[in-house]
């Protein structure tokens, strides 16, 4: 079981949290032209990433914030913590 | 009865008491500090079961978690526990133990017959017997290996003890209480570091108990006595014995089973029989210690032939003589441990050492104890059936290839001792990458991977004096860094006279013109030739050639196999050992009783029940109930002898009638509260929400982004920037958290705030064409008239002093309200509607006829909004604004979504009006088409429609637009039913919905 530490309430366990995909995908913009395929990969195409990945966790049964976690998904080692409104450098 | 094996004194078990035991149905006794295997040793019983495969006679091989053999299903307390180790079972007053793994009885067995008649199961046997004809396999091969084969029963009866879970946290988490284990945790301690020992047996101290080594002036024992109470005493330790730290997991987390109960005759009131601790520790030192590994040659077997280490501890701990006429087989200074123990009890041993001309103090030692030492002679094979008898030895060429002329020594003991393999499941769970080390022959953990150090023997260090250095050290450094005190601890002085070196011999060669078995794997009978046979075959994978021959995934999982093993494959394939590599090490170490993972969440504590503040009244009126997610909901409320099916037509009837009322409080509600709530609306649900005055409801459909429905409801304005939405009751938590989402993530602009409400607010839905009467009655001040509140309309009431909301909303279909007061005042609320809809026959209804309703009408719910449709397939693309964009519109312009034949939902009807119709049986054309025939549709959700008075159900059909007044086939293969139907529109009550309006 992972620890995560939460940017607002601090070091919590897994448990606490839900996990929520691929950080790193946009939204397109409402009521913009979109192709097909641009709207697949916005949906459904994923990197399986080994290694370093961003990714969006909930601290569900916390605060419920969403936050971006970057974690080894080989190694769960995570480097790096950030805030929903914090962007990804 | 004497116990003919037993030392006269010695050991450190309590001779003043003495405990009784049944094994096998008969009685011996034992002494306190025993185990079953050392009390069943000192009775002179050496036949403890039967192999898993060839069925041959299985003894004790070892005194610890490591063994293979001595398995048995254990009776405590009217209660039975299979995969019980006998030398980990510590005897209790009364404790009973049968065989596992013969039938019918230990001494005649059937199975062995696969060893008589040579009916050879070969590597793979798994795959390659038993496999044709087909169908015998059910009926008559699997059940026979079932009976003959398997290692014990589990218990079906409810277990009745309690298990418990822990969470800790700790500075170090140390493994082990051995001299590596002592040493850290002492030099930690003093450096006020927050510390816990964990130790799996009952005594602390590890091979300090058994060997003969001074430190300081003190001996082995004496020394890790002193430690071990030293740390007892101290603030900042916890040390626990019996407990067993079985699984490294991610980020320092350790889980460890701790027995408080199992060496007791019955659990302690208000103790727990075992707790599970979760320990997520800073720094974790693995003083996990090595296991002794055998010596491969013909029949090693057979009962009698066991760890020399093993006997050295039935003899120093428990007094118990393993044989009278022992002989050690070594290729190291430790069988001569075991032999000058034998020796210093008066039992003359003889040593056979592999190595020619070994040299160390203990050998000069057992020299002059005048022990009868051979050099360079070999083990070829044991003789005996039940027990061994003697041996076969040879003398051993140097090249360890060639045989001698075969001798015939009688002995009634093999002790064996190969070396020693490093304990290092842990360590290699934690994932660090373990490496070879040729010196001892051993994998050994590699560069740390989390917070954790292997020590001592653990670690390939086999010197004491090394090993307490080490220890000490990495336990004075690794507490200093999270403490930054520094006590440090004077280094004591180490007497220890065995040498470390090995010869690196492992399997003894077969006789010419013998075929002895000879076994790696000792739990699963996995024999050299069985190893050899596999590689023939072609595989080369260490993995693949596990699973094809079993080696090493027993329950032991190979802990005493693993590495001779790797030495026969990597001999064969001509390879180092490191290039053949091992297997994976999984926890748990040990087995773990499912009792002690699964803890306090038993029945029902399995999960949280959550019962609205009307259940008393639900109770007290005959409501059956029925779990709705992870609330109780009423179903049907019984009358009389009503079953299911009579009390729901009632109640569904009633409201369609009169007027009924249903516990509603388990619907989701969310508060949303902003001057872009309007907004967010817009974009979450498909219809249009900037325009919705306040006092006015809205019916909303929303969608995931790829399309699909992902839950319905309506949501109210409450006033200008504040909105009550409704979920579903199973989608709740889902929707808020998806709102979280776009507002946290997506739409940061958007000002608005979001919270569930649900819990806060009771709701009652009065349904029925005289549910405006009664509103009249419970609202005196307020204009409920349908002027006053017309469909979708909402307003604030005083409910008799109580502050309620009145929606006018319908999930049945007929003129319906829901009234929401908060939670306290719910029961009141209840009872007041009860008691006010009296005279208009008003009745409660359950979650059945709330089904009943809500499927002749049409209203799509969980079952067709079940993650796989989109708005079209449930009729709802009237919802589907045209003017905005929303989440998942751009998903509904795809092809498959956009097709004009796709499913859409449809009613259902039987011809005969009558058969019922299951949910879940599927739409055919022809009933009689060949197999698999082609599923048009299936049914979502059946009812008996009481507008009707016939069976009526909804389903989700392929081209259900153009299908209405088509003839089809239900066919449900679960139920044996073929039933010919007809396809008519979906809406089967007030297809105009003209009664929610009157
Ligand atoms: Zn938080």
């Amino acid at each position: 079981m992972l620890q995560i530490k939460c940017p607002h309430c601090g070091m919590r366990s897994q448990n606490e949290f839900s996990y929520g995909g691929d950080a790193t995908v946009k939204r397109p913009e409402l009521g913009k032209e979109i192709s097909d395929q641009d709207w697949d990969n916005f949906v459904y195409n994923r990197k399986s990433l080994r290694g370093k990945h961003w990714e969006l966790w909930q601290h569900l049964s916390g605060c419920r914030q969403w936050i971006k976690v970057q974690r080894d998904t080989a190694t769960h080692e995570i480097f790096k913590i950030l805030k929903a409104n914090e962007e990804i450098s | 009865m004497t116990q003919s094996f037993r030392l006269e004194s010695g050991g450190l078990i309590n001779r003043d008491k003495k405990i009784s035991f049944k094994f096998n149905g008969k009685n011996y006794f034992g002494y306190e500090g025993d185990t079953l295997a050392s009390a069943l040793i000192a009775n002179g019983v050496h036949l403890i079961g039967r192999s898993f495969k060839y069925h041959r006679p299985r003894g004790f091989f070892g005194a610890g978690v490591d063994e293979p053999y001595a398995i048995v299903q254990l009776y405590r307390n009217g209660e039975t526990e299979p995969n019980i180790k006998a030398t980990e079972q510590e005897l209790f007053e009364g404790l009973e133990a049968k065989s596992v793994n013969c039938w019918p009885s230990v001494n005649f067995d059937v199975g062995a017959i696969n060893n008589f008649l040579k009916i050879f199961l070969p590597a793979g046997f798994y795959y390659k017997t038993f496999m044709w004809p087909k169908s015998f396999w059910y009926k008559i091969y699997e059940p026979f290996i079932r009976r003959a084969a398997g290692l014990g029963t589990a218990s079906i009866k409810h277990d009745k003890e309690r298990y418990e879970h822990k969470y800790e946290y700790c500075d170090l988490l140390i493994t082990g209480s051995g001299p590596s284990g002592l040493a850290s945790a002492y030099s930690a301690a003093k450096n006020g570091a927050k510390i816990i020992l964990a130790e799996d047996k009952s005594r602390f101290g590890g091979t300090l108990l058994t060997s003969e080594v001074n430190i300081g002036n003190q001996s082995g024992k004496e020394w890790a006595n002193s430690i071990i109470s030293e740390l007892k005493e101290m603030p900042n330790v916890t040390v626990k014995n019996r407990s067993q730290v079985f699984g490294y997991y991610d980020h320092n987390m350790l889980v460890m089973s701790e027995r408080i109960s199992d060496h007791l005759p019955k659990t302690k009131k208000f103790h727990p029989k075992q707790r599970l601790w979760y320990i997520r520790a800073k720094e974790v030192l693995i003083s996990s210690g090595s296991i002794e590994r055998p010596i491969v040659f013909g029949n090693n077997d057979t009962p009698g032939v066991l760890l020399s280490s093993a006997a050295k501890e039935y003899l120093k701990v428990y007094g118990v003589l393993v044989g009278k006429k022992p002989l050690v087989f070594t290729n190291n200074d430790s069988g001569y441990e075991t032999a000058i123990e034998f020796k210093k009890n008066g039992i003359d041993p003889i040593i056979l050492d592999t190595r020619k001309k070994p040299q160390s103090e203990i050998i000069e030692e057992a020299k002059d104890m005048n022990i009868n030492i051979k050099n360079s002679y070999v083990v070829v094979a044991a003789q005996g059936y039940k027990k061994v008898k003697s041996a076969d030895v040879a003398k051993i060429s140097d090249n360890k290839e060639e045989l001698g002329s075969i001798e015939n020594i009688e002995c009634d003991c093999i002790c064996v001792s190969g070396f020693w393999t490093p304990t290092i499941h842990l360590a290699s769970q934690s994932g660090n990458k373990t490496k070879f080390n040729e010196d001892i022959d051993a994998f050994v953990p590699g560069i740390s991977k989390q917070n954790e150090k292997t020590l001592g023997s653990a670690n390939g260090i086999y010197t004491l004096e090394e090993t307490l250095k080490d220890s000490f050290e990495k336990g004075n450094l690794l507490s200093k860094k999270i403490t930054n005190n520094e006590n440090k601890v004077s280094f004591p002085n180490v007497v220890e006279k065995k040498s470390t070196v090995h010869d690196k011999f492992w399997c003894v060669p077969l006789p010419k013109g013998k075929n002895y078995k000879r076994f790696l794997d000792f739990q699963n009978d996995v024999a050299v030739s069985d190893i050899e046979i596999a590689l023939k075959e072609g595989y080369r994978s260490i993995e693949h050639v596990k699973r094809y021959t079993t080696l090493g995934m027993a329950t032991d999982q190979g802990k005493t196999s693993n590495l001779n093993g790797l030495q026969l494959v990597s001999k064969i394939e001509n390879k180092v050992v490191p290039a053949v590599g091992h297997t994976t090490f999984r926890p748990p170490y040990s087995p773990v009783s499912i009792g002690a993972i699964v803890g306090r969440e038993v029945g029902k504590h399995s999960k949280p029940t959550r019962k609205s503040p009307m259940h008393s009244w639900h109770e007290k009126n005959n409501a059956v109930f029925v779990d709705a997610g992870v609330w109780l909901r009423p179903r049907y409320y019984k009358r009389g002898k009503e079953n299911l099916f009579e009390a729901s037509k009632r109640e569904a009837r009633n409201v369609r009638t009169n007027v009924g009322v249903c516990d509603v409080t388990t619907l989701g509600k969310i508060d949303i509260k902003g001057p872009d709530a309007a907004e967010l609306l817009n974009r979450v649900y498909t219809n249009a929400w900037l325009k919705l005055p306040v006092g006015k409801a809205r019916y909303g459909v929303m969608l995931r982004e790829d399309g699909i429905v992902m839950d319905d409801g309506t949501t109210t304005r409450i006033s200008e920037n504040h909105y009550h939405m409704t979920t579903t009751t199973a989608q709740a938590a889902n929707v808020l958290s998806h709102l979280e989402y776009y507002l946290q993530l997506v739409w940061p602009e958007l000002n608005v705030n979001v919270v569930s409400t649900t819990e806060q607010w009771a709701g009652a839905a009065i349904a029925g064409p005289k549910s405006r009467e009664v509103l009249k009655k419970l609202f005196l001040k307020s204009d409920v008239s349908n002027e006053g509140l017309p469909f979708m309309g909402y307003m604030e009431a005083d409910l008799f002093g109580v502050k309620a909301k009145i929606f006018r909303i319908s999930f049945s279909g007929e003129l319906a309200y829901e009234v929401n007061v908060e939670s306290d005042n719910g029961y009141f609320m209840w009872e007041k509607i009860i008691e006010a809809g009296e005279e208009f026959g008003i009745q409660p209804y359950g979650t059945e006829a709330l089904s009943t309703l809500r499927i002749e009408m049409g209203h799509v719910a969980g079952s067709e909004l079940d993650g796989r449709t989109i708005p079209y397939d449930n009729s709802l693309e009237g919802l589907l604004s045209k003017k905005k964009d929303f989440i998942g519109k751009r998903s509904l312009s795809r092809k498959a979504f956009a097709a004009e034949d796709r499913q859409k939902i449809v009613g259902v009807v039987p011809l005969d009006k009558k058969t019922s119709i299951p949910e879940g049986s599927h739409l055919v054309k022809d009933s009689n088409a060949p197999l698999p025939n082609p599923k048009l549709g299936y049914i979502s959700a059946s009812c008996w429609s009481v507008e009707h008075d016939n069976p009526f159900s909804l389903a989700i059909l392929k081209d259900g637009k153009n299908m209405i007044g088509k003839k089809l086939f239900v066919m449900s293969p679960l139920k044996n039913k073929v039933i010919p139907v007809e396809i008519v529109s979906s809406h089967y009550v007030d297809p105009k919905g003209e009664r929610v309006r009157s």
